[in-house]
């Protein structure tokens, strides 16, 4: 295991007798106290003996336990290796047993009818939800919308890069632009969308209602025409998150050496080529990164949704997580939710894979 | 009287004028940018001072053509003349504002050790855990990133009821750090690999052990990095909605929950409202201009290679 470490330790471990095997013991012997544990709460629930539990936090401490254990025991058995382990031991535990386990758990509840105001419980239900899904007009509508909300990066990405490159172009006044320019990454969604959805936008005295009656639209209603509805949330949504593209493009310009655009400039490339044959190739990598993770989180659009329109004019605006929220909302229903998150989980993960093999491909056959 | 000797040729002048035009417009479009940067800021900012006429003229300038009024504030509780009398407005949004402090803080601290450690170790050793090898590791963690919130909300939530954990912190807290857990080690990824192994070998020929290196030589060099982290890593769960809104209901909720449930109802004014919504974004606003090196530092980390 020691070969390609960075970092050569040469350690002499001493591992009597009876270190290694009180090691052994809390490795083994914790999740056997986390079985017992579990196996009791499981006889209360399933078998009708009674042991006064309220809930399942037992379990969960001797989840707890059996994770401390394990931690504690790979250094016991294992020395100065077992310290090493310890570095990314306590990350990987809390990472797959906060995903990997709900996600298993989610599984069951997908394939299940299962309303939590209802007494009956949960009730295992095939592939009942799938074809609910596959029939639900709404949840079609809301995975289009998504491709749209998608597409709106392009143009948020065009803008960032002109924000940036006018940034680190020779200014006065720089960090008072810089600060400016981050600030709507630091406001809360929610607070924004009434900033902006509720109050700027109001039809009768909003200050934007009021520049748009200026400029000539007669009746500023930005939420009650579907594609203008779905144009003003698009708007808001990159008002957040331009400047987080612009900075990620910014750091790519400043980490450009000089010499290069002087070099192209020596060569006769004037303002326009040397942007174009010069930085923008050189920009690639930064960019493709930018717009990956402004992908993520684009998918992830739901706050600004359910606080300005909840979807609306007729799911116009809705987008997947927005409408999974008021499916549980309006009918509490866990297991049909569950079951379009996960196919929602599948189509982005299916996606994204596509997307950064395509773009390691890109990149690998232009360098 | 002296006479000028040297002239600036005409296609000199004519490239200082090109130079003018392009300054111009260079500045105009970044002005341009600021105002729509900041004007949704600045207009909640003074609409919380604004009474209900000025409201509805849609009054812009405070002193020319309204007069700023406590009205907001004092439905708030927050104006001078009702700061020191009892106000349950105020007691119910001091309680959502600790609860954001509480829960932001604690789980972008938790992140950050716990992130720093993992990305530590990836960045010195190589592991191997069944067939998955360092490379997969890191990518394990950072495809946590992907993954939706919505996904896991519903499981969350019914495991929460379960394990009693709906509406209290500690259940926010441990998904919010699970939430910012790649952000954290892809910063500090970045960070450790710029720092050089001589360090520790150094410490460790000293007598130090491997943690203690790390505690002592290595985390003091990579503290820029951690405080971007964590900087970032505040702003994200300051601002979360949406496991937020699930996930509590009374006793955890935090600001942006009772911002939101707030929006939807009729009877709040115009005015109170603003004032909410601007002292809800009020910190973030400090730390946005406080410690906006740290927060470009830390997004540009990933760009970078």
């Amino acid at each position: 295991m020691s070969e390609g470490d960075l970092l050569h330790v040469v350690a002499s471990d001493n591992i009597g007798p009876t270190r290694r095997i009180l090691g052994l013991a809390l490795i083994w012997g914790s999740p056997a106290v986390l079985a017992l544990v579990a196996l009791v709460q499981m006889l209360q629930v399933w078998g009708g003996f009674d042991f006064g539990f309220t809930n399942w936090r037992p379990t969960l401490y001797a989840f707890v336990f059996y994770a401390a254990c394990l931690c504690w025991g790979q250094v016991l058995v294992k020395g100065e290796q077992g310290k090493r382990i310890l570095f990314v031991l306590p990350a990987a535990l809390f990472v797959v047993s906060l995903t990997v386990f709900p996600l298993l758990f989610g599984l069951i509840i997908a394939f299940s009818d299962w309303n939590l105001s209802s007494p009956d419980g949960r009730q295992f239900n095939g592939m009942a939800n799938l074809v609910q899904m596959w029939h639900d007009p709404f949840y079609w509508n809301a995975l289009i919308n998504m491709v749209w909300y998608v597409l709106a990066i392009l143009p948020e990405y065009i803008v960032a890069f002109l924000l940036a490159l006018m940034l680190n172009a020779d200014i006065r006044g720089q960090k008072f632009f810089r600060v400016a320019f981050l600030m709507p990454l630091m406001l809360s969604p929610v607070a924004v969308s009434w900033m902006i959805g509720k109050s700027m936008m109001e039809t009768r005295f909003g200050p934007l209602a009021n520049l748009m009656k200026h400029l000539g639209w007669e009746d500023p209603s930005f939420f009650s025409s579907p594609w203008i509805a779905k144009s003003t949330m698009m708007l808001m949504d990159a008002w957040t998150f331009i400047p987080f593209m612009m900075i990620m493009i910014l750091a790519g310009l400043q980490a450009i050496p000089k010499e290069l655009q002087e070099a192209a400039r020596v060569d006769g490339a004037t303002g326009w080529r040397a942007f174009w044959e010069v930085t923008f190739p050189l920009m690639l990598p930064v960019s493709i990164t930018a717009v990956l993770i402004r992908l993520i989180f684009k998918l992830k659009l739901a706050d600004i949704v359910i606080s300005v329109t909840s979807g609306g004019p007729g799911g116009a605006t809705d987008t997947v997580t927005s409408f999974i929220f008021r499916e549980y909302r309006d009918r509490s229903n866990v297991g049909y939710g569950t079951m379009l998150a996960m196919v929602y989980l599948v189509i982005i993960i299916v996606g994204m894979t596509l997307l950064m093999k395509a773009a390691d491909r890109y990149m690998k056959s232009s360098y | 009287m002296t006479t000028q000797i040297f002239r600036d040729s005409a296609a000199d002048r004519t490239f200082r004028a090109k130079w003018w035009t392009g300054r111009v417009v260079i500045y105009g479009l970044l002005i341009f940018w600021a105002i729509v940067a900041l004007f949704p800021i600045y207009w909640t900012m003074t609409t919380s001072f604004k009474m209900a006429p000025d409201v509805m003229k849609g009054s812009l300038v405070p002193w020319w053509d309204f007069t700023p009024k406590w009205l907001g504030w004092k439905s708030l509780g927050l104006s001078p003349s009702t700061i020191f009398e009892q106000s349950t407005v105020r007691g119910e949004f001091l309680r959502r504002f600790y609860n954001s402090a509480v829960i932001s803080v604690s789980s972008s601290i938790l992140a950050v050790i716990l992130g720093s450690m993992a990305a530590y170790g990836l960045s010195r050793f190589s592991y191997k855990f069944l067939w998955m090898k360092n490379a997969d590791i890191s990518f394990f963690f950072l495809s946590q990133l992907i993954l939706p919130p919505v996904v896991l909300a519903l499981p969350f939530l019914v495991l929460y009821r379960e394990l009693a954990l709906l509406d209290t912190q500690i259940g926010l807290i441990l998904l919010y750090t699970l939430s910012v857990l790649p952000i954290v080690i892809w910063i500090m990824r970045d960070q450790f690999a710029g720092i050089p192994t001589e360090l520790e070998e150094a410490a460790m020929v000293d007598g130090q052990t491997i943690w203690g290196a790390y505690l002592t030589i290595i985390l003091p060099i990579a503290l820029p990095g951690m405080v971007a982290a964590l900087i970032l890593s505040l702003v994200l769960t300051w601002n979360e909605y949406f496991f937020a809104a699930l996930l509590t209901s009374t006793y955890a909720n935090t600001l942006p929950v009772m911002v939101a449930s707030q929006t939807g109802s009729q009877g709040i004014s115009w005015w109170s409202m603003a004032a909410l919504s601007f002292a809800a974004i009020l910190p973030l606003i400090i730390i946005g201009i406080g410690l906006e090196r740290f927060i470009i530092k830390g997004m540009a980390a990933g760009a970078v290679k």
